[in-house]
């Protein structure tokens, strides 16, 4: 087991500092990921999975604060490293594709100077011919037409998918060994999503490279992932195989989060989850699901639930299952 | 092809800024005053005096007929006779604009270089001693006017501690080389009066610092509030999250971007030094365009006046289409989609 | 009740984010400070009959003392009293300016970036043009010379140089505004076009408008300044900030408090009113993500 782990989080938690305090975003998190596993964050959008995804890079932003909690990768604390160790990190362990590929491409450089500058930093010490072969080579491992012209192109030249297209290639244009996508089809038409799904899963599998995918969206996380996650206000509240939690979902919030799914074969209007994402500057004291849950019990607004082991890896963060997988009434 | 007709569309543009300008000017010169003739001469001259000036700058004809006439006059580079000078406005430009001309380039060059540099060793240690510095200094700088720091420098250089020289633009006993371009330093150079060119660089530190302060610390802002920007988008976060170090990212991919607002305001701030330079020559007692046009405007010389403000708008012109070009250099979206409208 | 509770809270974030930077908490002090000065200079001032033509000969070229905080000229007023009422005509300008040329050149602005595709804005726009085609300072020099020198005067000449710049600015906003969802849906549902203009679109750009007034201020002051510092401004015998520092620079450097001292005073005025502004665009400001 110990070996196959490529990332462990535990009880990360981040805060954010603004006006009238602090939001509490992230209230102990914990999620490991295993190599070439496919591991699914779902959640609505708010809950923290972009926060978590970027604490894992070092990247959050300037008035975050990581006062607890410990990020394991390869057996080293991310946070604990500094300059050239984080450097390594970032150019040959993890990569990411962001979101908006249009907002993630530098607007006055070429293509081919972005992706030859990221391979540069990633594998020091080769040539700029060596370079440039590997960006086009890349690009045409993305399905991209045309690799050697889009070199010479401009981001804003280029369609949302390609551009989503030439992100991907240049995360993956060099050998890594976990790649964060985090929400990447969100900005796409709805035809090219399934495209750009496709092709990441199918790099991360020929590549044997592990993944964290980001998705608001249940049926990609299906489609895409070995291990789904599912996130609610900075917390994890389920854990599960990705067929088993479809068959046997037992959070509420996952509950809720899939009878709001419209299924094409009639049934009409979905359920829905009544109420909205706390308020992360005074989150509720207990479970934080709790003020939305029509299952809630007293002790469900005191204390925190654990993860509770549910049988065969199956966790869920739910007073109810306190007791090792019955239901306490 | 994109650049050569964004180039174009920029040129037909411009000329149609500059027929305008040339109206407006004429409306100032020949309709504000009411009596251009008697604004001229001044009350006391005699009315024979004023009417055979008014026939010299045809005021006896209908308007649109002297506009046809003062268009003519310009197109050919007649810009009619100074009153002061007694000479033709046209000859008086070409004697004065290149020194003012040399020292508005050399301050341009301090204010361009000086201001980014400056932004951006502010913005690579934000909130660090140094960037408090630039910041408290550029803000001074920008909120002192080009006067002030001149009668400061003159009085500080110029007596207190007298190192450079604060009257001219050449020491008396320094022999001047021939003119042959108008730039003191160019023609020193082409003749080999390196004592002169010595001398004449000595005397314009003092103006074009003083010109360029404003300026470069406009610049040194504009740079740092840029490039910290375009360090919170995604692109830089990318960035980071592939590995690329933060200098490489931060001098080279957020530089170039960061500098288009930088480059754009640029245009402004050089015409600000022309404009600047009115008074700044006027207390540094410089030979340049800008001394004798405020000469003329005190003096209600209408013919100059007008000449000197319609070639300001020529090179003022020039100069936007300079700084378009640079940014179309700069940004692709500009110079591959030609011509996004600047706002 | 609730209402109130509301204002204040949004009183109290405005006021966060104003004084979230110290400086734009001095300049406030600093402006406040520079308006009472002026509004009430015949009073504070130790000798207000100096800033009219006074004569002294017996007490000229005296430098900065108790009694003349900065020193006299050659005429033997008080350079200070001198300079606190320089600070009326400097306000004067600036307000006097400001309040001509926010309204029209705002109004031209939004009616050019209303009107997009037309005439109306081409013609709007390429006038604009011809006017920005010049820097103010020498546009302004230009038709101050052709008027008689007078505060008035100056005032109509930067009046005529500084509206294109809020014409430009408005303009930008209303073309992308105009386009806006609701714009459409208030055109869909039949508004009339000044109820578009000014209740949808107008609404849209004022905080970019307020930022930049309340920059300016300082920079019209600074383009005053300019005017009567080459004899163009206010006339003598009253006081005018820029007058002063050129006369004064003639008796560089033996007098130097002649002009160091309303110098300094500029300075400060432009300062002062740079730090407010920038307060009230970071108050303005939308909050970041």
């Amino acid at each position: 087991m110990e070996d196959s782990t490529l990332v462990e989080i535990k009880n990360l938690t981040v805060w954010y500092r603004v006006y009238g305090g602090l939001l509490r975003v992230l209230d102990g998190v914990n999620l490991s990921v295993a190599r070439g596993q496919k591991v699914g964050i779902v959640g609505e959008t708010g809950c923290g999975k972009t926060t978590t995804v970027k604490a894992i890079l070092r990247i959050l932003p300037k008035n975050a604060v990581v006062p607890e909690g410990t990020i394991m990768f390869q057996g080293r604390n991310v946070l604990k490293m500094r300059g050239r160790e984080l450097q390594e990190l970032r150019g040959q362990g993890i990569a990411m594709v962001f979101q908006d590929p249009t907002a993630a491409l530098n607007p006055v450089f070429t293509i081919g100077q972005q992706i030859m500058e990221v391979i540069k930093y990633a594998r020091p010490g080769g040539k700029a011919k060596e370079w440039r072969e590997m960006a086009v080579r890349a690009l045409k491992e993305a399905a991209l037409p045309d690799p050697e012209r889009l070199m010479e192109n401009y981001p804003f030249q280029l369609s949302g998918g390609m551009r989503q297209r030439v992100c991907i290639a240049m995360a993956l244009a060099t050998a890594r060994t976990l790649l964060i996508a985090d929400e990447p089809t969100t900005n796409l038409d709805v035809t090219i999503q399934d495209q750009v799904l496709r092709l990441v899963r199918r790099l991360v599998e020929e590549k044997g490279t592990s993944l964290i995918l980001i998705t608001h969206s249940l049926g990609v996380a299906r489609e895409m992932t070995d291990l789904v996650y599912v996130m609610y206000a900075g917390t994890m509240v389920e854990v599960a195989q990705t067929d088993e939690l479809f068959d046997n979902p037992l959070h509420p919030y996952t509950l809720g989060l899939l009878q709001s799914i419209p299924k094409l074969t009639g049934g009409g209007v979905t359920q829905g989850i009544a109420g909205r994402i706390p308020d992360y500057a005074n989150p509720p004291p207990g479970c934080r699901f709790a003020p939305r849950c029509d299952q809630a019990m007293p002790i469900c607004s005191e204390r925190k639930p654990a993860l509770f082991d549910a049988g065969g890896g199956h966790q869920v963060a739910c007073w109810r299952f306190a007791a090792g997988g019955e239901a306490v009434a | 092809m994109g650049l050569g007709r964004f180039m174009v569309r920029r040129l037909a543009l411009s000329l149609l800024v500059l027929a305008g300008l040339s109206i407006l000017i004429f409306l100032i010169a020949r309709v504000v005053p009411g009596d251009p003739a008697r604004l001229a001469l001044g009350p006391r001259a005699p009315e024979w005096a004023v009417q055979s000036l008014r026939e010299e700058m045809n005021l006896d004809k209908p308007l649109h007929v002297q506009y046809y006439l003062w268009l003519r006059g310009l197109l050919r580079g007649d810009l009619g006779k100074s009153l002061l000078t007694r000479r033709p406005v046209m000859d008086d430009i070409k004697e004065f604009l290149p020194a003012t001309c040399e020292i508005v380039l050399f301050s341009a060059l301090v204010m361009a270089v000086g201001g980014i540099l400056l932004g951006v060793l502010s913005a690579s240690y934000p909130n660090s001693w140094f960037d408090n510095v630039v910041r408290v200094v550029a803000y001074l700088g920008i909120v002192t006017p080009s006067f002030v720091w001149a009668v400061i420098f003159v009085l500080i250089f110029g007596y207190i501690w007298p190192i450079l020289p604060v009257i001219g633009r050449l020491e008396m006993t320094v022999e001047a080389p021939p003119v042959f371009t108008g730039f003191l330093l160019l023609d020193s150079l082409i003749f080999g009066k390196y004592e002169a060119f010595w001398d004449g660089l000595r005397h314009l530190i003092l103006p074009s610092v003083a010109l360029a302060l404003g300026g470069m610390a406009q610049a040194a802002r504009i740079t740092r509030s840029s490039l910290m920007e375009n360090m919170g988008k995604d692109y830089a976060l990318a960035q980071v999250a592939y590995g690329i170090p933060w200098r490489v990212t931060l001098g080279k991919y957020l530089l170039k971007p960061s500098l288009i607002p930088t480059v754009s305001v640029m245009a402004l701030d050089i015409a600000a030094l022309f404009a600047n330079a009115f008074l700044v020559e006027l207390v540094f007692n410089y030979p340049g365009i800008s001394g004798y046009g405020i000469r003329a405007m005190l003096n209600k010389d209408v013919n100059a006046i007008s000449g000197v403000i319609m070639v300001m708008g020529v090179i003022f012109t020039g100069v936007n289409i300079i700084v378009d070009l640079v940014v179309a250099y700069l940004d692709p979206r500009v110079r591959l989609v030609g011509g996004s409208q600047s706002g | 009740m609730a209402d109130s509770a509301k204002w204040r809270e949004r009183l109290g974030r405005a006021w966060y984010k104003f004084s979230r930077n110290r400086l734009s908490v001095v300049g406030l002090v600093l402006v406040v400070g520079i308006i009472l000065l002026a509004l009430l200079a015949p009073v504070v001032v130790p000798y207000p009959e100096h800033a009219g033509a006074f004569v002294d000969y017996a007490n000229a070229n005296l430098p900065p003392s108790r009694t003349y905080l900065f020193g006299t000229d050659v005429f033997g007023r008080d350079i200070f009293s001198r300079t606190i009422f320089a600070f009326r005509g400097a306000l004067i300008m600036a307000i006097g300016v400001l309040v001509t040329v926010v309204p029209l050149g705002s109004f031209l602005g939004l009616v050019a970036g209303y009107f997009k595709g037309t005439r109306l804005e081409a013609f709007i726009m390429r006038i604009t043009d011809v006017f920005l085609a010049l820097p103010p300072l020498i546009l302004a020099l230009a038709i101050c010379a052709m008027l008689r020198p007078t505060l008035f005067n100056s005032m109509m000449a930067v009046c005529v140089s500084w509206w294109p710049w809020y014409t430009r600015l408005v303009y930008g906003m209303a073309r992308s505004v105009r386009s806006e969802f609701y714009v459409l849906a208030a055109e869909v549902a039949g508004a009339s076009k000044a109820h578009i203009l000014f209740r949808e679109i107008l609404p849209n750009c004022m905080a970019p408008i307020f930022t930049k007034m309340a920059l300016d201020v300082g920079w019209v002051i600074l383009v005053g300044a300019g005017l009567s510092f080459v004899g163009l401004g206010e006339q003598p015998p009253t006081p005018a900030l820029g007058t002063m520092v050129s006369d004064g620079a003639k008796y560089l450097p033996h007098l130097w408090w002649n002009s160091v001292f309303p110098a300094i005073a500029i300075m400060v005025m432009v300062l002062s009113f740079n730090l407010l502004g920038d307060g009230i665009r970071d108050m303005l400001a939308r909050e970041e993500a």
